[in-house]
């Protein structure tokens, strides 16, 4: 007994570190989500030229707390003729492994949640696409022709565009010459350059495939509402729903994570390595501290006084951080926080710049049709990933091997594969015409 | 201490959930337990400090053909034939075939002082600071010692997926 309590202290002196992150995800992964979705819903109102939520808090600040109270206490609904473990697992299996995989992520030079594993992308892309299981086996337990289609169609994307997505990140991998999610970062500090700007195609291909294999739209066919009802979540209910809801965002900020950590420099700041921009060092202090003021400003509009106190402790907060980010800059003895601070402040920075393009994205285009979405997985997608891997590949070769110029090999590379990119799109328009022909004669389309 | 821990920990889990895959009636079910015995593989995979092979099974056994199992568990309706099915013949042959697997163990166990590696079946384990990183052995030795076998696996399966898209196309 004293050999077991003595083994699990020295587990714990071991492992604190660890353990304490791993909680702090997982209490803080859900607000952020909740937060998310708030800053959806503003700027789809934005968009589309409405005010949005504005009821619970100034500016409707409190509404994720407050859908999140609501969807607690909402009953929860198991049909019937539901498999009732695999029904109550599944959306479990979806959070769960979207949590897993942001253990591996890291935010800032010294700030990782776990050791940096010799895999580390490899840990984040095969674990965050075990959340599958969840949307497939959850669509099948509820024995629902919507739900059930909803997951079949699920599997057939994820399973089309987990192929692109995994050779643009090859194409990233070939530039980094590692796996650990450290030392990528690194090698784009020593390179002196994000990867975006050296593979490019790579980026936006990784782009459309996490749209894809996130389920947002203008992908969202697995719970297109105006077809599926909500696809597989359509017999969830409460706080299952809102699992699933939950998941859906901690893959994004995954996606948005590995894309920041692979192609847009990690926690790098723009331009790490020139001197005369240091004064972007001192970006993120102003920044936070301008939204601090802002929210002074709005807070004098408020009509009633508690919405105004809320705003001025939202402001006094922005500060509080501001001048938590400025400390390093202005005292010298505690200048060695700075790449931690301003590490997660750039990263954090950049995640919220991809995510802003995924919303964007949804706001404007329309959803695909699904043979149109397996046409442009297929047909587009991967021959034009595996042209860039080898174009990557080959511009690398041509540096460092025969000693050209860097950006007259990127350039040359480049043109081949936008030259791949023109040809496939020559191809996939004609097969398109011919597969419309087709479809007008026989009248019938695989929908699911 | 904590690596048999871990070890025992995922061992049993992954001996348990194939023994609930074999038993389950219903084929998703099965599917699901054994996803969780290559989950618990990858974990043990882990637990010898293999971290390539780890992620190489998550994401090819469990996130690639563990998913495609399900697919088409789910598209083509396993009700109806499994109602017809009675596993009479295949009961003997499985006997058959466990009956033979004790026995090629229990061999082994008594050959067990012939074989190389000082009368012990499994290796002695190297300290774990003291292993390489094993993803850039593993590319190493498969692009260097084993080029030629890796060249032909990989021909054979672009020749199975050519065959799988010839055989798609005739309708």
């Amino acid at each position: 007994m004293a050999a077991a309590a003595q083994g699990i202290l020295t587990f714990l002196q071991t492992w604190w570190v660890e353990l304490v992150c791993g909680i702090v995800i997982v209490a803080v992964v859900p607000l952020i989500a909740g937060y998310v979705v708030l800053v959806e819903r503003k700027l789809m109102a934005d968009m589309q030229a409405r005010l949005g939520p504005m009821r619970v808090g100034p500016h409707g600040l409190l509404q994720p707390i407050a859908d999140a109270f609501k969807l607690l206490i909402k009953e929860d609904i198991i049909p019937d003729d539901a498999d009732k473990i695999i029904f109550w697992l599944a959306p479990i299996m979806s959070v769960s492994a979207a949590m897993v995989s942001m253990g591996a992520l890291a935010f800032g030079p010294t700030f990782q949640v776990a050791r940096d594993i010799n895999v580390g992308i490899l840990f984040v892309l095969g674990v965050s696409s075990l959340g599958l299981f969840g949307i497939v086996l959850g669509g099948w337990a509820s024995n629902s022709h919507y739900s059930l289609l909803g997951a079949l169609r699920s599997t057939a994307q994820l399973v089309s565009y987990e192929t692109a997505a995994g050779l643009a990140i090859v194409s990233g991998l070939l530039l980094a010459g590692t796996l650990k999610i450290r030392a990528i970062v690194e090698a784009q500090q020593h390179f002196g350059v994000w990867f975006i700007f050296l593979a490019p195609v790579a980026f936006f291909i990784y782009l459309v495939a996490s749209i894809a294999e996130t389920n947002r739209a203008p992908f969202d066919l697995t719970e297109a509402e105006s077809e599926l009802v909500a696809g597989y979540m359509t017999e969830f209910s409460g706080f299952r729903w809102s699992l699933y809801f939950l998941a859906e965002y901690a893959n994004m900020i995954v996606v948005g994570a590995v894309a920041t950590t692979l192609f847009l420099g990690g926690w790098l700041r723009p331009f790490p390595n020139v001197r005369w921009m240091n004064w972007l060092d001192a970006v993120p202090a102003l920044l936070v501290a301008a939204i601090g003021a802002y929210c002074v400003f709005r807070a004098g509009k408020q009509t009633v006084r508690i919405q105004s106190l809320f705003m001025w402790a939202v402001a006094s907060s922005c500060f509080v951080v501001a001048a938590l980010l400025a400390v390093p800059l202005v005292v010298a003895p505690l200048r060695f926080l700075m790449p931690g601070l301003h590490g997660a402040f750039w990263f954090l920075l950049k995640v919220g710049g991809y995510l802003y393009t995924f919303m964007w994205l949804r706001f404007t285009l329309p959803r695909y049709r699904f043979d149109q979405l397996m046409r442009l997985g297929w047909y587009f997608l991967i021959p034009l990933a595996l042209v860039n891997v080898f174009s990557v590949g080959s511009a690398m070769m041509l540096e460092l091997e025969f000693g050209w110029n860097r950006w007259v090999a990127v350039a040359l590379t480049l043109i081949v594969t936008l030259g791949a990119a023109l040809f496939l799109l020559a191809t996939s328009d004609k097969r398109t015409a011919a597969a419309n022909a087709a479809s007008a004669a026989s009248s019938d389309s695989y929908a699911g | 201490m904590l690596d048999s821990v871990l070890f025992y920990f995922f061992a049993g889990i992954a001996v348990i959930c194939a023994a609930m895959m074999v038993t389950r009636r219903n084929p998703i079910h099965s599917a699901v337990f054994l996803i969780t015995t290559l989950l618990a593989t990858a974990g043990i995979f882990l637990q010898l400090r293999a971290e390539f092979l780890f992620g190489v099974q998550i994401i090819l056994y469990v996130g690639g053909i563990m998913v495609l199992f399900i697919f088409v568990i789910m598209l083509v309706r396993l009700d109806a034939p499994l109602q017809e099915l009675r596993f009479t013949f295949q009961r003997w042959v499985a006997a058959f075939v466990a009956l033979a697997l004790v026995l090629e163990v229990a061999v082994m166990f008594l050959l067990l002082r012939r074989l190389p590696g000082q009368g012990s079946l499994v290796l002695r384990a190297v300290p774990a600071d003291r292993l390489p990183p094993n993803s850039e052995a593993l590319a190493q030795s498969l692009f260097s010692s084993y080029l030629l076998p890796f060249e032909i696996a990989s021909v054979l399966l672009l020749v199975a997926m050519v065959g799988a898209v010839v055989m798609a196309k005739k309708r």
